[in-house]
């Protein structure tokens, strides 16, 4: 995943016609991201591994004031034991720029699996946590927001 | 002027789950703005967060441009032993900001 | 785009049902309807937890500032202040004040930097400046929960009249009055927020828009372009008089600073 904004005139269509090589991981800096590079950004996550639901708890208010500073809190239940414990939790979003948001790493002596934190959102959309166990299993949860304006903004 | 805020309880009953709050100044430039001139601001932010408890890390994160301005996190750890709790912000320049507590753990 | 559209579907919505609306007289508004509590639960939250609260990083830049050597005569405002807990307590909570020096009435800000000048014999500080933003959040948090007292001075009355006016007349291409939204409609909804009546009790807050803080000049600012009005420049008197008005008429409420707004 780039982490530099490209320059103007580097988008796909321009780069294979100029035919600048089949380097096809070079992505034009897309204007939002979509349900398939969230997908893309899973699947980079989990591998082959499937996806389950349920165990993670993602709150998020359904109606947000503002899309600058949105809070996020997730939870997974889990002992949070040396045998039984969350390892990663990933968060991914749809129509930000980019589909990630955040990866947290937790270990046993976290005594609970609970992370909060604040985050962007460009649009309403489906955000989606993942949680990594310790015994290689993965289990998710979805939250679809509507983002709204507020009133007088800075021109 | 970077500036942070942490919240570590002073003292703790050993085995007591704790949560910690950790608040930075830092505006998190996403690189997607446009700047009065037209032109991309370039992305400046802090990408990397990790905390440790006696040197041991017990929470880290992985930062992207979708985290909000002045970022925050709570988590929650248990009280093991009395010492120190640091922080460490790191950014895409590769600076680093460190902020430390102590707690007292009986 | 968007927004400009969204403007001009209220702009025609509102001209119909205000196009009678006669200008209101000063009235005295509820204690209880403060833009605090029309905010989102999360809003609320984050403006009362003071490690979760972004106006609290201004503060503490604030404190550091107060109790920093300044200017030629490398004095820091502590160093004839003492604690702010103690010489700052409710003095936020009565600004604008009556400033003889100029024979009408000053906001913090500018104070502020009259006594830097005067005082320190060091530089004012920009308006809007994060210096200038963090030592009046740090003032305003050492009246956080103090009733505000503004306007007691009688030399201030034509001031606040004059304020009263500024937020009874008509301006900008949709020709709002600030009265129309905020004495006429508070309560109702504006592209998704919920039209308070503007009382100012939590200045310099962190305002999620701007994803950082900000002044009251600087809302008042949003509010004229809102409108499609010419904003006037920061430090102009009209917002000084706006926020005489304003605090005055939020007399009793308690001051939030540093409050937290969408």
């Amino acid at each position: 995943m780039s982490r530099k904004p490209r320059p103007v005139g580097t988008s796909r269509r321009e780069i294979l016609a100029a035919g600048a090589g089949a380097l096809a991981l070079i992505v034009a800096r897309p204007a939002r991201a979509t349900p398939e590079s969230m997908a893309d950004a899973i699947k980079a996550f989990v591998g082959e591994a499937e996806v389950r639901e349920g165990r993670v708890t993602l709150e998020l208010p359904a109606l947000v004031e503002n899309g600058n500073s949105v809070p996020l809190t997730v939870k997974v239940d889990s002992p949070m034991t040396a045998q039984d414990h969350v390892k990663r939790i990933a968060v991914f979003n749809e129509r930000n720029p980019q589909p990630n948001v955040a990866l947290f790493y937790l270990n046993p002596r976290a005594g609970r699996a609970l992370v909060s934190t604040r985050i962007r959102l460009g649009d309403s959309q489906n955000i989606v946590a993942i949680a990594q166990l310790s015994d290689g299993t993965f289990w998710s949860d979805k939250a679809e927001l509507i983002v709204t304006l507020p009133a007088c903004v800075e021109s | 002027m970077a500036r942070a805020l942490i919240n570590v309880p002073a003292k703790a009953k050993r085995g007591d789950i704790i949560e910690i709050k950790a608040l930075m100044s830092h505006p998190m430039e996403t690189g997607y703005r446009t700047g009065p001139d037209g032109a991309l601001v370039p992305r400046d932010i802090i990408n990397r967060f990790i905390c440790t408890y006696n040197g041991e890390e017990i929470f880290s994160a992985d930062l992207f441009p979708a985290i909000a301005a002045n970022p925050f996190f709570s988590f929650t750890t248990i009280a093991m032993e009395s010492g120190r709790i640091a922080f460490r912000w790191i950014d895409d320049r590769g600076q680093a900001h460190l902020e430390t507590a102590e707690i007292a753990v009986e | 785009m968007n927004r400009v559209l969204k403007g001009f579907a209220q702009a025609a919505w509102f001209g119909g049902a205000l196009s009678l609306s006669i200008p209101l007289a000063f009235a005295e508004s509820p204690l209880s309807e403060r833009k605090f509590e029309f905010m989102s639960p999360e809003s609320q939250a984050t403006q009362q937890d003071d490690f979760s609260n972004p106006g609290m990083l201004w503060v503490a830049e604030g404190e550091a500032l107060w109790n920093a050597k300044a200017g030629a005569t490398g004095r820091s405002c502590a160093g004839c202040h003492g604690d702010a807990a103690v010489s700052m307590k409710g003095v936020a909570a009565r600004y604008p004040v009556f400033f003889a020096g100029s024979g009408r009435p000053i906001d913090l800000q500018s104070r502020i930097n009259v006594c830097r000048k005067t005082n320190q014999d060091a530089t004012p500080f920009p308006l809007e400046s994060r210096e200038l933003l963090a030592l009046s959040a740090f003032l305003g948090k050492q009246s956080r929960g103090m009733p505000i007292t503004t306007g007691e001075d009688k030399r201030l009355e034509p001031f606040r009249a004059r304020g009263q006016e500024l937020y009874e007349q008509r301006q900008g291409q949709l020709n709002f009055s600030c009265a129309n939204c905020h004495d006429g409609n508070w309560g109702r909804k504006l592209a998704s927020s919920v039209i308070p009546q503007s009382h100012p009790t939590g200045y310099p807050l962190y305002r999620l828009e701007w994803q950082s803080m900000g002044s009251l000049q600087r809302r008042l600012r949003n509010c004229m372009v809102g409108v499609r009005a010419e904003p006037y420049p920061y430090g102009s008197q009209e917002y000084v008089d706006l926020e005489l008005f304003l605090m005055t008429r939020a007399r009793g409420m308690p001051l939030e600073t540093p409050a937290v707004r969408p």
